[in-house]
């Protein structure tokens, strides 16, 4: 793995917006942890706790005409790439004037004009839409790109393996990255990759490929940065295996039998990317007081999320047959 | 008016839109074909059926794209590609094809709209080569079209002549949502007036291809051409049949086959496809649901059986419904 101890090429602003979207992501999903258990939130919901420094450091380098396909697991690429907090807390809830109106969900929040296209209840679904997005961006001509996010368990997937290939052979820039958190579901990474080695599968399609700690956003955000380079100026797809752990179960209910019983506990300790970014701010010039402040506005941001989402009103019965079609 | 086949007026219609709108690409397996070859001939198939010649020549190689065999990743590129502004046509090469490919088609482009709050379109067109009657066995000959006229999200068009299929394209080419184009492989060939220039056939408006007053008779696509004979033939007898041709089973002009049968009191429908969850049996419930009244003898249905679609010529025949299985159908529902 490559870890990058170099000062940060990201001015302070940047730095502490991309302090402020992790902390934003973890607050999400730490509340949603809780406010799960009090049944007002309807279906699956996958928890992004733990992996937040990879949707932040692959997002922060993207521009808004950038595409990214995301996952189940998507309420951390939605906020990296910039959808709205409050509305996207909404959808969960399954409210009239969440971000999809309530007909998406969790697993399917998208908001195209940010160009986030789309969390995916299908593993393995979303990268070939993301070489679809590629090839827009490709004949527009503008350097933008698509990111494909996907899990390990999105690795053995056919649709992965075409889409890579595809990418590789209409040379589009699509940027396939693959958080590797230990667990497709409930099986080991070590039993259900059969090689172990992601990025070298991405790398034997014909796309450079490298292994980082996603932990660690600086050095995702030095490998997205290279990535970023060499699709943007036309020389096809890349790939990036971040490796991090996930702090909750494959959906909430879980009970992670599959998992040693102080496992997380010492993840949480060894591998949260917030804390390793708090421990090194200091080398960036952040002091700890301002990252305080950050952490006090998440807070009153998804407190008022919540709030909000509680007091909105449901989806009317007259939305059940529109949004079918454009017209029929 | 000029005479073309309905291979040469989809290419038509391919080549007029393709020429008004920057944002159409065209991909699939074959679609010129030629790369990565040893003839140097960079065109050498435009399509396997020959629907898309000619478009590499002129929108180039960003437009007109070949691909891997991959059907998944050839969907799922298109629904990706509309949700980021271009107009796709994708092509799957034989309609069986997706099988390897549903998931794209009816969770992923069939769903975006509405799973995004109606915040997005999805305007990809899938052309599907489709039906029996040359012997190129189960994996190759199915229709499939009942499968995805279920799936709500996809519109699906089905023609039965050169003419309607110029005129639905180019619908399905300027419409913003996604559109599977059933086009079946005996027909190519088939010849038919087709203006030059730019016409559209609205989906959701059947054609009455025969007027009659004895029987309704429901068809799609090679099933219209067979009807027509079926009918033709009765017709010397003093018997006569409205032909109506739907066109689209999604949206489905329901309501054409329903003031038909107002009128004749019997209903004949023809499906390539196997009897069970087809068009066919889809438009009989709707017709003993909502035209029960008008009714003075039961629904016949002539379709294939439920069998996958044989190899061996004699078998294919006695596969396919037949003008001879349809003049039957259409003198049993006048016995009632």
């Amino acid at each position: 793995m490559s870890t990058d101890t170099s000062a940060s090429p990201l001015s302070t602003e940047r730095l502490l917006q991309a302090y402020r979207q992790m902390r934003t992501i973890r607050e999400f999903e730490e509340r949603l942890h809780v406010e799960i258990q009090t049944g007002e939130i309807p279906g699956f919901t996958h928890l992004y706790s733990g992996q937040e420094a990879i949707a932040v450091g692959v997002c922060e380098p993207l521009g808004p005409n950038d595409y990214i396909v995301s996952t189940h697991r998507g309420h951390g690429h939605c906020i990296a790439k910039g959808c709205d907090v409050i509305g996207m807390m909404k959808e969960i809830y399954g409210r009239a004037d969440g971000l999809c109106k309530g007909k998406g969900g969790s697993m399917h929040i998208a908001d195209v004009t940010k160009g986030m296209l789309g969390a995916n209840a299908i593993v393995g679904g979303g990268p070939p839409i993301a070489v679809g997005a590629a090839i827009a961006c490709r004949n527009r001509g503008d350097g933008t790109v698509s990111v494909a996010f996907g899990g390990d368990g999105s690795c053995n997937q056919g649709t992965v393996f075409e889409a890579m290939n595809l990418a590789v052979v209409l040379k589009v820039p699509t940027i396939f990255v693959y958080e590797n958190n230990g667990y497709s579901e409930h099986t080991g990474v070590d039993y259900a990759v059969g090689s172990g080695d992601i990025a070298g599968r991405a790398a034997a399609f014909g796309m450079p490929a490298e292994k980082v700690d996603g932990t660690d956003f600086h050095a995702v955000h030095a490998a997205m940065t290279r990535a970023l380079q060499h699709a943007r100026a036309g020389h096809g797809p890349y790939a990036i295996e971040a490796v991090a752990t996930r702090f909750y179960g494959h959906f909430e209910g879980d009970p992670q039998l599959y998992r040693a019983k102080d496992e997380v506990k010492r993840q949480r300790e060894s591998m949260d990317c917030l804390g390793n970014f708090c421990r090194t701010a200091a080398n960036y010039g952040i002091d700890e007081d301002t990252l305080d402040e950050i952490d006090a506005d998440v807070l009153a941001l998804i407190d008022r999320a919540v709030s909000e989402a509680r007091q909105s009103p449901p989806p009317a019965d007259s939305e059940l047959t529109t949004d079918v079609y454009v017209a029929y | 008016m000029t005479q073309k086949s309905m291979r040469d007026a989809i290419n038509d219609a391919l080549h007029l839109e393709m020429a008004r709108n920057p944002n159409i690409i065209v991909l699939g397996e074959d679609v010129s074909g030629g790369a990565g070859g040893t003839s140097g001939q960079r065109e050498a198939s435009g399509g396997i059926f020959g629907v898309t010649k000619g478009l590499l020549p002129k929108f180039g190689e960003h437009r007109v794209i070949d691909t891997p065999i991959s059907e998944s990743a050839i969907m799922g590129a298109a629904a990706g590609a509309a949700l980021a502004g271009l107009r796709p046509v994708a092509e799957l090469m034989f309609a069986d094809f997706v099988g390897v490919s549903l998931d794209q088609i009816f969770n992923q482009m069939a769903k975006f709209r509405y799973m995004f709050g109606g915040r997005t379109t999805c305007p990809a067109v899938v052309r599907l080569a489709m039906g029996a009657g040359m012997n190129m066995g189960a994996q190759h000959s199915q229709t499939i079209y009942p499968l995805l006229t279920a799936v709500p999200g996809l519109k699906v068009v089905i023609p039965s002549n050169a003419y309607d299929a110029k005129g639905l394209m180019l619908t399905a080419l300027r419409g913003d949502d996604p559109v599977m184009f059933f086009e079946h492989k005996a027909l190519y060939p088939r010849k038919g007036e087709v203006p030059d220039g730019d016409y559209t056939i609205p989906f959701g408006e059947a054609a009455l291809v025969r007027e009659g007053e004895h029987v309704t008779v429901v068809a799609l696509a090679r099933m219209v051409v067979f009807a027509e004979k079926a009918i033709d033939g009765l017709a010397k007898e003093g018997i006569t049949c409205d032909l109506i041709d739907p066109r689209t089973t999604s949206p489905l002009d329901i309501d054409t086959i329903l003031e038909s049968v107002e009128n004749t009191g019997r209903l004949v429908v023809i499906d390539e496809s196997p009897p069970r969850c087809s068009v066919a049996a889809d438009i009989a419930a709707q017709v003993a649901s909502r035209g029960f009244r008008s009714l003075k003898a039961p629904i016949e249905m002539v379709t294939a059986p439920h069998s996958p679609v044989p190899f061996a010529r004699e078998l294919e025949r006695a596969y396919v419904p037949s003008p001879q299985r349809i003049e039957a159908a259409i003198r049993k529902v006048l016995q009632e």
